[in-house]
């Protein structure tokens, strides 16, 4: 491996290459992504229509689907074609996610929902208490939200936790699935403000899935699904 | 960390965890109870009576002279003369004769007449001879020996004056306020029917059947010993000097001319108790399992009605990091942890039941039961209910490994 190669892998957060994905329910016409590489650090607003395969997209990203052709390296690592718990094992490590909502696990409380997060990694973080408190100072939420049930909090306040919960084990990638769906507007912008302030300030690479060109505002890069993705039979001919 | 996930999230269903429980400890109670009398009655039976060949009686059932002579139950059988008694004991191969008189009660408390024999060869548990706690053998008609249960229950001590009745209730309508007792011992407890015993002279029996007019304080000045002399027992424990006689000793005896005897070996009897009481046994370990079965399929079904509503908690999960043997390990941490609650739950119900109910227990029906649980064959219960509450949580743990293996972002 040259030095080039090299210095494009160590910047490279994730590489996509001849991606195909079959979806379950038997339509023909699965996802195929030709290639797509994110940098380290790069904040990206990935944009698209319900249904244009965002979500199929941050799932593979994540290792919850794998394709079933092509492979995707993230940090390097081949990441889709790892075993299935290493991958686990990996994403817990390198991967942090928030979903739309239902992030949080109802009944154990705030700071065991992130303790949770830190036991399945491998950092096994001794302050995580302290880390965490740190967190939710940054985002804004009262420190004695701590100890209660994530289920007796606002929707809000809930995603900013994901988001505490997700930085916690210092996850060199961040991927992000509307989280903004339940906020009104004045807290969906503060949110989005705080979310790519910490990642700037962590050098979190961030990928940012929504349909809301609204939230455009705040990335620098912004791609639009169709740009990345091409069917099936447009790719076999 | 996943045990206080596990616990946290139970805790989450209150209501159908803790009726999925309580069906546990029911359950597993009956289990544990039909096991542990079981065991426990075999045990305090067989223990009742060791090292005695023949027991020798009125032609009856041999269960019933049995548990006449031995637990002090069922029907009285007729008595026998006296004086096959004294020619069983010079027998040439009978070792030892304890002669036994029932028939008569102190406070509902059995009275046995019998004699200094009684002290030397009656033997139970592993052929443990009866020891005293305090005092000594009866050496006089109106010296009585107490069992620890009787000393303790009426709170009897040595040198202490009772009367002893006619009759076997405790409120017998033949009292005989003027024949005194004085109690010249007290065994040591056996978790036996004797601990229940009020042991007298055969002589003494004598005396309290005298007539009522007769008074004691005339039987103790007028009355020569030779004059109370018995002229029938209840029946006769024989030890033989050698186990191959037993059977010709039998034969002997139930070829009787001069009275209508009956020996029977207390190994054969109990083994046919046994044999009657196989079948109930059974039957009670059989719905026993069944209804343990149904709350463990009860358990499942929770569960599985739970991984509905669980499929964000396993969405989160996943991301995490958790693969899905951790998820399946969840379920089934969630269902051993309400087995086993409901296991030392039941455990400590029976044996605070088994502690308050002894003593009605060993009265009614000579069962002497240990409220403690922990025995061998009990243990091995507890293995088989882990296992089977294992195998039952496997399906929804299995469900929930399926549902995180395809569980997605886009869950919702």
């Amino acid at each position: 491996m040259n030095s080039d190669t090299t210095r494009i892998v160590e910047k490279t957060a994730i590489h996509v290459e001849n991606v195909l994905h079959q979806y379950r329910n038997g339509d023909d016409n699965g996802m195929f992504i030709a290639e797509w590489r994110v940098d380290r650090g790069q904040q990206i607003f990935l944009h698209g229509e319900s249904g244009s395969g965002k979500t199929t997209l941050l799932n593979l990203l994540a290792g919850v689907l794998t394709p079933d052709k092509g492979e995707i390296q993230i940090l390097g690592k081949p990441f889709s074609t790892l075993k299935a718990h290493t991958r686990d094992k990996f994403r817990a490590d390198h991967i942090g996610v928030v979903f739309q909502q239902f992030n949080l696990i109802p009944y154990l409380s705030v700071l065991k929902n992130i303790q949770l997060a830190n036991h399945f990694s491998s950092t096994h973080l001794n302050n995580v208490e302290d880390l965490a408190t740190d967190y939710l100072q940054k985002l804004n939420l009262p420190p004695n939200i701590l100890f209660q049930p994530a289920n007796a909090i606002s929707i809000g306040q809930q995603q900013r936790v994901a988001i505490a919960r997700a930085l916690i084990n210092q996850p060199e990638l961040l991927l992000v699935d509307e989280p903004t769906s339940a906020l009104d507007v004045a807290a969906k912008d503060a949110f989005m403000a705080i979310l790519t302030e910490i990642c700037q300030e962590a050098g979190t690479t961030l990928v940012f899935v929504s349909h809301d060109m609204h939230l455009k505002q705040f990335f620098p890069t912004s791609v639009e699904i169709t740009e990345l993705v091409s069917t099936k039979e447009n790719q076999l001919c | 960390m996943l045990m206080s996930l596990a616990w946290n999230s139970l805790k989450s269903r209150k209501k159908s965890v803790i009726l999925t429980f309580l069906s546990l400890v029911i359950s597993i109670s009956v289990l544990l109870s039909v096991e542990h009398i079981r065991l426990q009655a075999k045990e305090s039976f067989n223990r009742t009576i060791s090292d005695v060949d023949l027991i020798v009686g009125a032609p009856s059932g041999q269960l019933n002279l049995l548990l006449y002579s031995v637990f002090r139950m069922g029907s009285p059988t007729n008595n026998i003369n006296f004086e096959s008694y004294k020619v069983l004991k010079n027998n040439p191969h009978v070792e030892w004769a304890i002669p036994l008189s029932l028939g008569d009660s102190h406070h509902g408390f059995r009275v046995l007449g019998t004699n200094d024999q009684y002290f030397t060869h009656f033997k139970y548990g592993n052929k443990t001879a009866l020891t005293f706690s305090h005092g000594e053998p009866f050496q006089s008609v109106f010296e009585a020996v107490i069992g620890a249960d009787v000393a303790k229950q009426l709170n009897y001590k040595v040198g202490d004056e009772v009367v002893i009745a006619h009759g076997t209730g405790s409120t017998s309508f033949t009292h005989h306020d003027d024949s005194p007792f004085t109690i010249s011992g007290v065994l040591n407890p056996t978790g036996t029917p004797v601990d229940k015993t009020v042991h007298v002279s055969l002589q003494a029996i004598e005396a309290i059947h005298l007539h009522p007019l007769h008074p004691t304080g005339q039987v103790k000045e007028h009355l020569a010993e030779e004059e109370l002399i018995p002229d029938s027992v209840t029946a006769i424990m024989l030890g033989l000097k050698s186990k191959f006689a037993i059977f010709k000793l039998q034969r002997e005896v139930n070829n009787n001319k001069n009275d209508k005897l009956m020996a029977i070996l207390p190994g054969v009897a109990l083994n046919e108790l046994w044999q009657m009481m196989g079948t109930i046994e059974n039957l009670l370990r059989i719905i026993s399992i069944l209804i343990l079965i149904s709350s463990l399929f009860g358990l499942s079904t929770m569960l599985l009605a739970s991984m509905q509503q669980r499929q964000n908690e396993i969405a989160v999960l996943r991301v995490l990091g958790a693969g899905p043997h951790v998820i399946f390990s969840l379920v089934l941490i969630e269902a051993l942890i309400l087995v086993v609650l409901a296991i030392i739950a039941a455990t400590g119900m029976i044996s605070v039941t088994i502690g308050l109910l002894s003593d009605w227990l060993a009265a009614q029906f000579g069962l002497f039961l240990s409220a403690n649980l922990l025995q061998v064959e009990v243990i091995q219960v507890y293995v088989v209910i882990v296992i089977a509450s294992i195998v039952t949580s496997a399906l929804p743990a299995y469900d929930a490994y399926k549902s995180a293996l395809h569980s997605t972002l886009s869950a919702r």
